[in-house]
């Protein structure tokens, strides 16, 4: 007896390192899904953050056309990286309207000059408020908003180039 | 060069450390005799090389070589020096480099000074040291080199973690890992006396200050960790049961039971598997820590980079060196005879309760550590366990361990009578019983672990000093006065957390400049909010005149703080010390109408805690000098 007890401490190491070596090998979905996708768009008026650009507000997306909104921030690398896609998907004739999440107007400026501008409507979202209220959890994010203003998709992180097809898919779905 | 020399000087630290297990392993075996001799020059070379890597490293970021991709990625050239400084660890190759050398000093330390050890045993446990620090090296070279070579490099440096810019970098993490990784020797001496079945009084009376001096550090840097997430988070918390918090309190709570338990060895040459037993477990409880830290299987703010291959690698290490003691346990403490035995009122029977607890807040600190790793891989739902389950659970147990620690030292060696022991204890007992009624009166109402918390304090806080009742105390050995500050500082400590728990004053406002706020016995007057400028931050900072009744005003500066690279908000709090308490002030962001965020805590005691902390280890200190003194004494009368 005494000598099978002995083992127990072992015996439990083990079972401890396979515990360990699952999650190593099998690691965990950190991603935070929206419990928004399939509710409509809550209420919101977002004022514009740039001069060239008209604001966004919740009526704006409720239009008899999906379109999609972008949230996004100047100081946002990935966002930079998704740049080319967006426009992109906007030469596919898909409309695109974006929240500034944390921004400045000369930073998103700037932004829109080094990285193209493929955006109708950009609403100033300085403390996150609207960012929490559609689920989203982080920049960039990209959410497909049918006409009827109901939020048919979201997308997480950067639009890759190998995304463009599935983004433009969920679009015509919302149609 | 210097990045290639220290490159050159780890890998000969390497190289050492096979030689060192080698020629332990052939010194073991019938006939190595003669090759004994060169087993503590090769520590003692091992130690020195990874030293000299590890200045090397800190060498490089003091000059920001941004030609090393190490320095490229985690410092910036506008970087105050002292963070240059610190940043060399404040990075996980760096902190893993630390890691190694600290694992190496101990090792060449126990070459140096440790003359009681019986010859075999001291070879085994310098070949188990270096089998260690061969495994870690290996880790370094294969996986985690810091020396590697950026080209071309970089104009800029990418910058250090804006929460980590804080003097506390500096001092934190080396303490912490003189303690964390220290305790490693334990498990060196663990493994050599199995190896050479030699497991007793000698064995014990060599490894306790060696369990002490880690111990210490480890008090130490938890302590000074305490405070510096109390400060720097800005959430006035003092201890978040965050997985890397546990990570060093799991050591800690080992450590204190070996502590415990090896005197019992030394003393009365009881619990001899018990006391291997914790060894393997304190030094195993560090390799996890770091195992979970590094793997970021879990996530905590102390995660600096997620990479299966490395946690694959130190998972690999972990089940070996773990494996391998606990298998060797298996098998060789059966041959390991019984100690003696004792009754269970005794001194030896209250270091027996007190491992018990001990080991139980261990297990819960433990399953709590690792339940949402475990139900994920089980039952794959995502949850996290968080402080309600450590304070319900943890909290009683360790009252109860309190109160324990209050009567141990009262007991006898052996045997001792139950109404003995009530006549020793009758004034910590009054002492409780009017804090009871006090507390009681003065604070009706509150929670019963805060109650549980103060009262208890008080009168432990009387308990711990009645060993030196009627003693004479010059002539009171250093190591018993050691015992006693150390159990007062828990005490004090204890008050510290129950004070904070019962008493503690919140007010979360939004307010304007020139509007006052009230917090416990303060009056805060917002005067005004100005943009100031750091080397690498802006800040907003926010000019908070305080007063308390009719007393004399002062002023707190809390800032919100925008570090440039890597861009990240930062909140730095204003904390005034005063002696009954600490007043916290934190100030956030302004909203459109122009009011700003203010948070404000009045703390009464609270610096309790970390004093308390302070004191368990400087008795701790007290403890390692009486032994260490006496153990020369005694050696001086053998001569």
């Amino acid at each position: 007896m005494r000598r099978i007890l002995l083992f127990l401490p072992l015996t439990l190491f083990v079972a401890i390192v396979l515990v360990f070596a699952f999650r190593l090998w099998a690691p965990g979905d950190t991603i935070v899904r929206s419990r928004m996708v399939g509710k409509p768009m809550p209420d919101f008026a977002l004022k514009p953050i740039v001069p060239n650009h008209p604001g966004l507000a919740a009526g704006d997306l409720h239009a008899g056309q999906p379109r999609l909104v972008n949230v996004f921030a100047s100081w946002c690398i990935p966002c930079r990286v998704e740049a080319p896609q967006l426009e992109t998907v906007k030469a596919r004739g898909i409309p695109i309207d974006a929240i500034a999440i944390r921004d400045k107007s000369a930073d998103v400026t700037a932004f829109l000059k080094s990285n193209g501008d493929p955006f109708e409507r950009i609403g100033d979202d300085p403390r996150s408020q609207v960012q929490f209220a559609l689920g989203s959890s982080g920049v960039p994010e990209t959410f497909v908003v049918d006409g009827a203003g109901i939020i048919r998709h979201q997308h997480i992180g950067e639009i890759r180039p190998e995304d463009v097809d599935g983004i433009i898919r969920a679009f015509e779905a919302a149609r | 060069m210097i990045a290639e020399t220290a490159l050159a000087a780890l890998w000969l630290a390497a190289a050492m450390s096979v030689l060192q297990l080698l020629f332990g392993i052939i010194a073991l075996r019938p006939g190595g005799g003669e090759i004994v001799p060169a087993m503590r020059p090769i520590a003692v070379a091992q130690a020195l090389l990874v030293g000299l890597s590890f200045l090397l490293l800190i060498q490089l970021f003091l000059r920001t070589d941004l030609s090393v991709a190490l320095v490229a990625e985690n410092s910036h050239t506008m970087k105050p020096w002292l963070y240059k400084f610190a940043g060399a660890w404040g990075n996980h190759e760096g902190s893993m480099l630390l890691w190694v050398t600290v694992l190496a000093i101990a090792g060449a330390a126990v070459a140096l000074f440790e003359r009681r050890l019986p010859e075999r045993t001291l070879i085994a446990t310098l070949a188990a040291q270096a089998s260690i620090g061969l495994g870690f090296y290996a880790f370094l070279l294969f996986s985690s080199n810091p020396f590697e070579r950026l080209f071309p490099a970089p104009t800029e440096g990418n910058g250090l973690n804006p929460l980590l810019q804080d003097p506390g970098l500096a001092f934190h993490p080396p303490t912490l890992y003189f303690g964390y990784v220290g305790i490693s020797i334990a498990f060196s001496f663990a493994v050599g006396a199995l190896v050479t079945r030699d497991v007793g009084p000698a064995f014990a009376r060599a490894m306790r200050p060696w369990v002490l001096a880690a111990w210490i550090f480890l008090t130490l840097g938890i302590t000074a960790g305490s405070y510096w997430a109390y400060y720097e988070l800005g959430w006035g918390g003092w201890w978040f049961w965050d997985p890397v918090e546990n990570a060093s309190l799991m050591p800690w709570l080992a450590a204190t039971a070996l502590l415990h338990s090896v005197t019992v060895l030394a003393t009365r040459d009881g619990l001899r598997a018990w006391t291997v037993m914790l060894a393997v477990v304190a030094f195993s409880m560090s390799m996890i820590g770091t195992f979970l830290v590094r793997s970021g299987i879990l996530t905590s703010v102390h995660s600096f980079a997620v990479d299966p291959e490395r946690g694959a690698f130190i998972l690999l290490l972990l089940a070996l060196y773990i494996g391998g003691a606990l298998a060797l346990f298996a098998l060789r403490v059966g041959t390991v005879k019984e100690g003696s035995t004792f009754d269970l009122v005794s001194r030896e029977g209250a270091l027996v309760a007190n491992n018990l607890f001990l080991s139980a807040i261990l297990g819960i600190v433990f399953v709590g550590t690792l339940y949402p790793l475990l139900i994920e891989a089980l039952a794959g739902e995502k949850l996290s366990v968080g402080p309600p389950y450590f304070n319900k659970v943890a909290g009683p147990l360790a009252l109860a361990l309190v109160v324990v620690m209050a009567a141990g030292p009262l007991l006898r060696w052996r045997r001792d009578r139950i109404a003995e022991v009530a006549r020793r204890m009758i004034v910590p007992l009054a002492v409780t019983a009017l804090a009871l009624t006090a507390v009681l009166l003065l604070a009706p109402g509150l929670g019963i672990l805060p109650l549980l918390g103060l009262v208890l304090a008080l009168g432990v806080g009387a308990a711990s000093l009645a060993p030196l009742w009627k003693r004479n105390l010059r002539r009171t050995p250093l190591f018993t006065w050691g015992m006693v500050i150390s159990h007062l500082g828990i005490a004090v400590s204890l008050a510290g957390m129950a004070s904070e728990a019962a008493f503690t004053k919140e007010t979360l406002v939004a307010a304007r400049p020139g509007e006052t706020v009230r917090v416990g016995p303060y009056s805060l007057r917002f005067d005004q909010v100005e943009p100031i400028a750091g080397p690498n931050w802006t800040a907003m900072e926010a000019k908070l005149t305080a007063r308390r009744g009719d007393g004399g005003a002062f002023v707190l500066r809390p800032q919100a703080r925008t570090f440039s690279s890597p861009r990240t908000d930062t909140s730095e709090a204003a904390i005034a010390t005063r002696l009954d308490g600490q007043l916290y002030t934190v100030i956030g962001r302004a909203d459109e109408s122009g009011r700003w965020q203010l948070r404000l805590w009045w703390k009464p005691f609270v610096t309790l805690i970390w004093l308390g902390g302070a004191l368990v280890a400087f008795g701790g200190l007290l403890s390692l000098i009486g032994r260490v003194r006496r153990r020369r004494r005694d050696q001086e009368s053998h001569a």
